[in-house]
């Protein structure tokens, strides 16, 4: 834990600070249906001529089951399309590696997960994707997920904010608006900004490059038509070594174990086919190209995540430099801190949205430590057997960003449901694989994903104002708006699909064959495993602890499922829940109503989240990571 | 004046409540309050894994069920004793008019019926000695009642027919003459009956905020329950088997019973302290409003002064002594039985010495109080060598005229005392003596003692009071600054009380009022807590959702503290049972994985003995505080109005941070105490 690292710590929190007052500014002139830009000579045309072309009356407003069930088709729709090119892509242009069709399930899996800002890849991108299934199927999801999350949580400020008002807005303004003056322009800067650090930006062909060192590697045999040969072997067993007497041999105090072959009732040996391996020598190696930086861009920026290379943001193009991978996390945080200072503008209460800023950043901070604590102390059978790198755990970290950076990039794209890693969260020790995994099932509120942080966050600003308005003598009021059944229902209701989707698939997935045959770890290491994709996915996160062979028929349907569950089933209690705020009359703020910001609420709002949030995930944790940690320092690994 | 809040465990009401708790086991009562529905659900399931357990964890299981059908018990129990409070409360009330017999007029001829049979609209005759039978309207007559029984003042009332007077309470009884009242109840329809069902659980309706946090409460424990389930397939995969039983208990650990065990005894326990300062709410939901009551308009007459104008000063005219006019002034009012003329008669006495005298009739001629002449006085004939004097006091204006007819003059430093006193909000009434002008004797509405500092009080609360007055503006203001209220309204009709009350409502407040005329119906009944005052008109009564024995309008004031500390002892409550969790979390998870991952020891941080003794100690600690908590259900967290900021922050230190430390010391405590009596 160097100074440097607690210099750019420093740096990343005061410059996020610095920009989110402008951030929030701009949001408000973007989600103002008549609000003015720098762009609007270039875009308001443009904007004009969008609006007709769809048919949309931009001062007509939508109540909350208008605007939910806009927001709802336009996802379904732009759903649909992208299954529909990833299915087709071999037909359409743009293929110059002659990609095949994606399989039904991934494309589903593929096409939800782009839909609902998750970004779960059970795919190799390089080796799987066109660069139009890249460029139009997947990016349009970028901006349009992204956008859609904005729009929602305006619609929920909105209704926050308004007195006794029946509509939210207008979903296809808010999207539009959205796209056009906030994310289009902003990642045209950003991805000019990646390219100069060496960023690529092609339509290349992939390049294949000649190795200085060419290695020999395993690969299985195959014969003329392509399938793999196989030969039949004898199955083998652990059993216990036993001496002369019949008695087990030990070492240590425990059993020293043995290789046998595994015997059926009538002693025979049982038999199976294995592949066989042969030798291949590797000389040459593909070196992917494409559109990089324009994808890069609005995947930080929209809190994507969605890497173009399966390496991520630990691929060399898709990070290059340490200034490229600051950049990356500021952007992750940019609209989603701005968003809280739009909070506090519309409502007219400024402290209400730094405080609300704070509680993000309190629990962002202590995420990091812990985790950059726990990878810096490494790994602690190392340390027993006196060959601990001084550094700490580097297993899965890319040297270029080392363990502060890898840990900081896992913390804040866990933190803010991005999900696109620079390094390999699997490979993290039992605690600092515990912080991200913890961070998803928080619900994705620390900033969170753009637009979704916030009314993920604002659930809990409900419950907690619920809870300590009771505790004043009043009926709860949040912002003069009274916290009632109908609210403490739908905000509930949101929380209840969190913990059902989370527990219920990961349950699932830990006693069922499919589940099991996808783990490459056993023990505690592999429930982390379970738990981490089924939270990602619900928290529409994106990032993968990996060591599970997600790319099954089982898996991607399953974790389709619960990315659709976890955008969609959240979202919609949140807008009801809107709407009633909306409809509520204002009442007046007096000597016996609780202010909503400053240190006390900072922390009601944070005993909320950790006891009504967090608690329902810690006996399953305990299973998996906590139970890890402690099994670490007594010597067992997984 | 209040009744005395019974002992906290009086035997004559723990007695039924035991049975009680047995008796609300009844699934289809349970089921209303579902944490402990499937606290009783887990109770039966451990209660059979006494008979399909192994052998050697029949003991442990055994005991993990009995303290499982305690802590439902304890619950049952809670609300028991608090709606026996509440029944005996009402009870003592009603037993006043249980063997009523009523003297019922049908067709001219009286018939004798028994009071409960009686049906609104009935007319009933009432003589000195009979207890009224039922509420109702005095139709004809005028009588004293005693409303001792359900007051406790013992002064008697008048009750008569027509005005605002002419509402009778059941129960009460007339002391002098015949009255005939109109009963206006429905039978077993009357304030008693429906104060009786709503401390009753079987009819009892949830308050807003009670609903509200039934269904947070609800959800918890349905994430908690599936916390729990899914436990079950997770421990597969981690090959360990977490029994039944176990898994039960961590839930009920985890679920907020202590929360969901006392919400309803929270509710009936407020009701019930309504009902000890004599105030009938009509349901929960009013006393529960007024805690979130923050403008509350109130009559000045009777609530903010006295009620009547008391003399307070003598003014003499220029050349004439002070006692002088002090003893005109006497004079003048010995016959003057208003409050005003006693107290021109008081302060005389007091000031002066001047005894009141008796003046023989015939040497005396008094003149009353006329609309007309608008003053009243004495005439003396000539006698005894004294001059003949006719002494009046009246209105300025009625006395110029009077002393200008006996051509006599009015001083103009008189007329100066006369506008300094109306410009500081008194009444001016001057004393002439024929055609000379003695003085101005100062009359002023008398604030009551203490109700400044009442007023702070409530502003402290964050409540804004409105003074309502006919007076004009210049008293109104004068009153309004001595007083201490925020605002006040100078002379109001019903009508602009109504569109008063409309606005502050518009504008996001919530408006508590006072009331007994039945002009007075429409505010009470637009007002978001009317308080009618059991003095007041039928209508006045029925508009309002409370209505006061005693007729005191500043128990709105307790009333909106009663309604304040019901939703600080849920709040508070809600809090600690959520903040137990995590103790309950440290003692059970690690005891439940200590077979398989022996490694887990460091996180059994209370070092409790074994895994069994742990996790009975945390079932036992979260049955325990349930009874523990019993007394501060009734009673009601202290309310103190210091700030919305302060008073989050001190529940919060005691009741957040307390609710995660003491089950900690709780469990620990328990630990030691099974281990070293051998129960595990």
């Amino acid at each position: 834990m160097h100074s440097y690292d607690w210099f750019q710590l420093g740096l990343y929190v005061a410059l996020l600070a610095l920009i989110t007052k402008p951030m929030g500014l701009f949001l408000g002139r973007v989600l103002d249906a008549n609000g003015r830009t720098w762009f609007d000579p270039v875009l308001k045309p443009l904007e004009r001529i969008t609006y007709r072309v769809m048919g949309v009356k931009p001062n007509v407003e939508q109540d909350w089951k208008q605007y939910t069930l806009a927001m709802l088709m336009f996802s379904l729709v732009s759903c649909v399309f992208t299954y529909a090119i990833l299915r087709l892509q071999h037909w359409l242009p743009l293929n110059p590696q002659h990609f095949g069709p994606t399989t039904p399930d991934l494309a589903f899996n593929t096409s939800t997960s782009f839909t609902t800002n998750t970004n779960w890849q059970s795919y190799t991108g390089e080796s799987t994707m066109s660069y139009l299934s890249q460029m139009v199927a997947l990016v349009i999801h970028n901006f349009g997920s992204a956008a859609t999350g904005i729009a929602l949580a305006a619609a929920l400020v909105r209704g926050i904010a308004r007195h006794s008002a029946a509509t939210l807005g207008n979903f296809w303004v808010d999207l539009v608006r959205i796209t056009y003056y906030l994310l289009l322009p902003i990642c045209l800067v950003f991805a000019l900004a990646l390219v100069s650090q060496g960023m690529i930006q092609n339509f290349k062909p992939y390049t294949t490059a000649k190795l200085l060192e060419p290695f020999t590697t395993q690969v299985q045999k195959t014969d003329d038509k392509g399938q793999p040969v196989t030969t039949n072997v004898a199955v083998t067993v652990q059993a216990p070594k036993l001496d002369a007497n019949g008695q087990p041999v030990l070492a240590n105090g425990a059993p020293v174990m043995l290789d046998v072959p595994k015997l059926d009732e009538k002693g025979q040996p049982v038999m199976t086919n294995m592949p066989v391996m042969i030798d291949q020598k590797i000389d040459t190696q593909t070196i992917p190209q494409g559109p990089m930086a324009s994808q890069v861009a609005i995947k930080m920026l929209g809190t994507n995540g969605g890497g173009y290379t399966n390496a991520n943001a630990a691929h060399p193009f898709e990070n290059p430099t340490p200034l490229s991978n600051f950049l990356q996390i500021l952007s992750i945080f940019a609209i989603g801190s701005g968003l809280t200072y739009y909070l506090g503008r519309m409502t007219k209460n400024q402290a209400h949205g730094w405080s609300v800023w704070s509680a993000m950043m309190i629990l962002f901070l202590a995420g990091a430590l812990v985790c950059w604590w726990a990878e810096a102390a490494g790994n602690p059978i190392h340390h027993q057997l006196g060959v601990a790198a001084a550094g700490g755990n580097m297993e899965g970290k890319e040297v270029r960003f080392g363990i502060f950076n890898s840990a900081l990039f896992a913390t804040i794209t866990t933190d803010a449901s991005c999900g696109a890693v620079n390094s390999m969260h699997d490979s993290f020790t039992a605690l600092g694989g515990f912080v991200p995994l913890f961070n998803i099932q928080l619900g994705e509120i620390i900033i969170g994903g753009v637009g979704a942080g916030l009314y993920g966050m604002l659930v809990f600003v409900v419950l907690a104002v619920f809870i300590a308005g009771l505790m004043v003598g009043r009926t709860p009021e949040y912002l003069g708006k009274k916290i009632e059944s109908y609210d403490v229902k739908m905000a509930m209701l949101a929380l209840l699909v969190l913990a059902v989707s989370i527990l219920g698939f990961a349950a699932w997935a830990s006693v069922s064959k499919w589940g099991l045959d996808a783990l490459n770890n056993s023990g505690p290491h592999g429930l982390s495993e379970i738990l981490y994709a089924y939270s990602s996915a619900n928290g529409n996160n994106g990032s993968a602890f990996a060591g599970l062979s997600a790319n099954t028929p089982w898996l991607n349907t399953t974790i389709g499922l619960a990315m659709l569950i976890g955008r969609f089933l959240m979202i919609v209690p949140i807008m009801a829940m809107a709407g009633s705020l909306g409809r509520k009359k204002v009442s007046q703020a007096s000597a016996g109503t609780f202010p909503v910001s400053g240190g006390t609420f900072v922390v009601l709002l944070l005993g909320t989240i950790l006891l009504v949030g967090a608690l329902n995930f810690l006996p399953a944790l305990t299973l998996g990571p906590i139970v890890e940690h402690f099994q670490n320092h007594q010597g067992t690994l997984y | 004046m209040t009744q005395k809040s019974p002992s906290l465990f009086d035997w004559k009401i723990v007695g039924p409540a035991i049975v009680d708790s047995f008796r609300k086991l009844d699934p289809r009562l349970m089921i209303k309050n579902p944490v402990m529905f499937i606290t009783m659900v887990g109770a039966a399931l451990t209660t059979l894994g006494i008979f399909t357990g192994a052998a050697s964890e029949r003991g442990f299981i055994l005991q993990l069920a009995i303290w499982l059908w305690f802590t439902v018990l304890f619950a049952n129990f809670a609300e028991a004793v608090a709606e026996g409070r509440g029944k005996a409360q009402a009870e003592s009330l009603r037993k006043a008019r249980k063997d009523t017999i009523a003297r019922r007029l049908r067709n001219g001829r009286e018939e004798r019926v028994p009071a409960p049979e009686l049906e609104k609209g009935d007319l009933v005759v009432c003589e000195a000695g009979d207890v009224i039978p039922a509420d109702g309207d005095v139709m004809e007559g005028i009588a004293s009642v005693d409303e001792a029984a359900i007051t406790g003042e013992s002064a008697p009332v008048i009750r008569e027919s027509g005005g605002d007077r002419s509402a009778v309470t059941g129960g009460t009884r007339v002391l002098s003459d015949r009255i005939v009242i109109r009963i206006t109840i429905e039978k077993g329809g009357g304030f008693l009956d429906r104060m009786i069902a709503l401390v009753e659980g079987a009819q009892r309706q949830k308050t807003p905020n009670e609903i509200a946090l039934t269904i947070l409460l609800a959800a918890l424990t349905f994430i908690f329950l599936l916390v729990c389930v899914t436990l079950k397939p997770f421990g597969i995969y981690s090959a360990t088997a977490f029994s039944v039983p176990v898994l039960i208990a961590l839930l009920v650990c985890l679920i907020p019973t202590t929360i969901g065990g006392l919400l309803s005894a929270i509710g009936i326990a407020g009701m019930d302290r309504v009902l000890q300062r004599n105030v009938i709410a009509m349901s929960g939901r009013a006393v529960e409003a007024a805690g979130d009551v923050d403008v509350l308009l109130l009559d000045k007459t009777g609530t903010i002064t006295l009620g009547n104008r008391m003399a307070t000063a003598f003014l003499p005219a220029p050349s004439i002594k002070i006692e002088q006019l002090a003893d005109a002034a006497q004079l003048a009012s010995l016959a003057d039985e208003t409050p005003e003329g006693r107290s021109i008669v008081v302060l005389a006495k007091d000031q002066f010495n001047l005894r009141a005298r008796e003046v023989a009739p015939t040497h005396a001629n008094f003149v009353p109080f006329t609309a007309q002449t608008r003053m009243s006085g004495v005439d003396f004939p000539a006698l005894n060598g004294q001059p003949a004097r006719s002494i009046r006091k009246g209105a300025a204006e009625a006395i110029k005229n009077y002393v200008q007819q006996a051509g006599g003059k009015f001083p103009q430093t008189v007329s100066q005392g006369v506008e300094d006193i109306s410009r500081s909000g008194g009444t001016p009434l001057v004393v002439a003596d024929g055609g000379e002008v003695l003085g101005v004797v100062h009359l002023k509405d008398v604030v009551k003692g203490g109700i400044k500092e009442r007023f702070a009080h409530l502003r402290k609360m964050g409540i804004r009071t409105v003074m309502i007055t006919g007076d004009n503006a210049l008293t109104a203001a004068a009153i309004a600054a001595e007083a201490g209220v925020d605002d006040f309204m100078a002379q109001a009709t019903p009508e602009q009380k109504l569109q008063r009350i409309r606005e502050e409502q518009a504008t996001g407040h919530l408006v508590a009022m006072t009331g007994d005329g039945t002009n007075d119906a429409p505010a009470l009944a637009q007002a978001d807590v009317g308080v009618a005052m059991n003095t007041g008109t039928q209508a006045a009564r029925e508009a309002g959702n409370m209505v006061d024995l005693d007729s005191n309008p500043t128990k709105l004031i307790d009333i909106v503290e009663i309604g304040k500390q019901m939703l600080i002892t849920r709040g508070s409550l809600t809090t600690f049972s959520i903040a137990n969790d995590v103790a309950k979390y440290f003692a059970i998870v690690p005891a439940m994985l200590m077979a398989t991952f022996p490694a887990i020891a460091p996180l059994n941080i209370m070092h409790l003995h074994s895994p069994t003794s742990a996790i009975l100690s945390a079932v036992i600690f979260n049955a325990l505080i349930i009874i523990a908590l019993i007394p501060l259900a009734l009673r009601g967290v202290k309310y103190t109005p210091i700030g919305a900021l302060a008073t989050l922050q001190r529940n919060l230190l005691i009741y957040g941070l307390g609710g995660v430390i003491i089950p900690f010391v709780g469990i620990k405590i328990i630990d030691i105490l099974i281990t070293s009596l051998k129960l595990i």
